[in-house]
């Protein structure tokens, strides 16, 4: 296996109170598998993320890439962050180019980030500032950045949460299209379960409070998936079962809330 | 353009309507000089190049210390910025000095370095830094944890990710600071150089005042305002404007 993911325990501690956001998750990845993490907001699945990013301290268990324990973050696994997160005082070409300063001449980088930012179809925006670009162009310019570095892993959390119906959809299909080039691993974090079933060949859906793994499906429809609607609605229908007693649960819990304060 | 002729007209209406007041109520030129003698004493300051050597004398001072200032005052606000003990401690040092006006320093200054130049610039660099100073610190605290997090997971840290990140990313604080260091500074200029020496604007209105000479007084009134709103308006406002378009934090339009 490529990435394991052990006996992982997350907890936030408040004042006087504990809150387990992540409880017992054990997962194995394997190499090149596009794995999308399903749940409802506040089952601690970006909290996973951030933590296979080694931005976040797991309070128990670990995570290995390779048989190597994570402890920090590292240009072995790239990530996409919901926001674009591009940097606004350098243009687009030296956005991407930004983790391939160090390792590399500065023709060298300028040639892989023109490689990169081909593959997401803005060859003609090298030169361009950041605040020139639409949202959805923003997000294919992280998404070369974080390829450029050539990550064994790729972590996306929600990439496309943020954008408008239209874009979203387009770059599902770009998306797709560069994983079927590079054959990256993905690890995409989503709260929409037709995101996941059009995109990934496994879904791990989550459930709240504590989070927890509550099942693990194999996608096994064939590519692309829009050719066969009827095997995706079923699929919907299935997970959408598995998280409605999730949905139910934050709604009562929040409404709980809403009343005592 | 609209705007350019809606301030034409103001402008040239308050000047009649003063010029007219004038001469009409027979005001004593020592108390309020027409425009026109205003002018008139301008234009023989300028043709015998005295106004010109105060302007100059006074932007000198005004770059030096202004320039000391963002110096001091950039690396202060990192400092107070990164380290919890100096911020506790200096930083409401910094505070506290901001409510004096630099001006107060002036009988201290004189004291320590004479009565010259290097008084002034003192009150210039005192006037100006500590605003600098706490924009700066503001801004390296503001810094978008998104921009910090995006950084580490390209295998940025330490130094790098300051020098690389954070400080790029606090950008628009510090240029509003430094404007505002600007405008602090021009009005600790003009009273250290009238409450001290010259040669400089401050000095020679001081001077023209000790005369009785109302149309100077005046005239180097109008150059001050006008000078301030010049550098504000074309330079710094437009920098202002351009840095916050570029990283994305315009409000407006």
């Amino acid at each position: 296996m490529f990435l394991h993911i052990n006996n992982l325990n997350k907890q936030f501690f408040n004042q006087n109170s504990t809150s387990t956001v992540l409880s017992d998750i054990n997962l194995e990845i394997k190499e090149g598998e596009f794995v999308s993490i399903l749940g409802p907001s506040g089952c601690g699945k970006s909290t996973l993320l951030s933590i296979v990013a080694g931005l976040t301290k797991p309070s128990a268990g670990e995570i290995l890439l390779n048989g190597q324990k994570i402890t920090k973050p590292g240009k072995d696994r790239g990530m996409v962050f919901q926001q674009a997160a591009l940097f606004p005082w350098l243009n687009v070409e030296d956005n991407v180019m930004f983790p391939l300063r160090k390792e590399m001449k500065k023709a060298e980088a300028r040639e892989v980030a023109h490689r990169y930012l081909k593959m997401v179809q803005l060859s003609n925006y090298t030169k361009h500032s950041v605040h020139e670009l639409s949202g959805g162009m923003q997000q294919r310019v992280a998404i070369a950045r974080a390829l450029s570095m050539n990550p064994k892993v790729l972590l996306m959390d929600e990439p496309f949460g943020a954008l408008d119906e239209q874009t979203r959809s387009r770059l599902h299909h770009e998306l797709e299209k560069i994983w079927l080039e590079t054959r990256k691993t993905i690890l995409f974090v989503t709260h929409s379960i037709s995101e996941s079933i059009k995109l990934s060949d496994r879904i791990v859906v989550m459930g709240t409070r504590p989070g927890i793994v509550l099942e693990d499906i194999q996608v096994k429809i064939p590519r692309p998936r829009a050719n066969h609607p009827q095997a995706v609605t079923k699929l919907e229908e299935k997970i959408m079962g598995l998280l409605q007693s999730e949905i139910d649960k934050v709604v009562k819990e929040e409404l709980a809330y809403a009343a005592n304060n | 353009m609209q705007q350019t002729i809606k301030r034409i007209i103001f402008f040239s209406l308050l000047i009649i309507g003063w010029q007219a007041a004038v001469r009409i109520l027979e005001v004593s030129p020592a108390l309020m000089p027409a425009p026109t003698d205003v002018i008139e004493e301008l234009v023989k300051g300028f043709s015998d190049k005295t106004l010109i050597y105060d302007v100059l004398a006074s932007f000198r001072r005004l770059a030096i210390g202004l320039g000391a200032a963002i110096i001091i005052g950039v690396g202060l606000g990192i400092l107070l910025a990164k380290n919890k003990t100096a911020d506790e401690t200096l930083g409401t040092m910094v505070l506290a000095l901001q409510s004096v006006p630099s001006i107060v320093w002036l009988p201290i200054a004189i004291m320590w370095f004479g009565l010259n130049e290097k008084a002034v610039t003192f009150i210039v660099i005192l006037g100006a830094t500590l605003v600098i100073t706490i924009n700066m610190r503001m801004g390296i605290k503001n810094v978008s944890p998104l921009y910090i997090r995006a950084a580490q997971t390209m295998g940025s840290k330490g130094i790098d990710l300051f020098v690389k990140v954070i400080f790029p990313a606090s950008i628009p604080y510090a240029v509003t600071g430094i404007r505002l260091g600007w405008a602090f500074a021009w009005r600790a200029l003009m009273a250290g150089e009238i409450l001290s020496t010259g040669p400089g604007l401050g000095y020679t209105l001081k001077y023209a005042s000790d005369f009785g000479n109302m149309k100077m007084v005046i005239g180097i009134m109008i150059i001050i305002g006008v000078i301030g709103t010049i550098v504000d308006i074309l330079f710094f406002q437009r920098v202002e404007r351009n840095v916050l378009r570029r990283w994305g934090l315009e409000t407006n339009n």
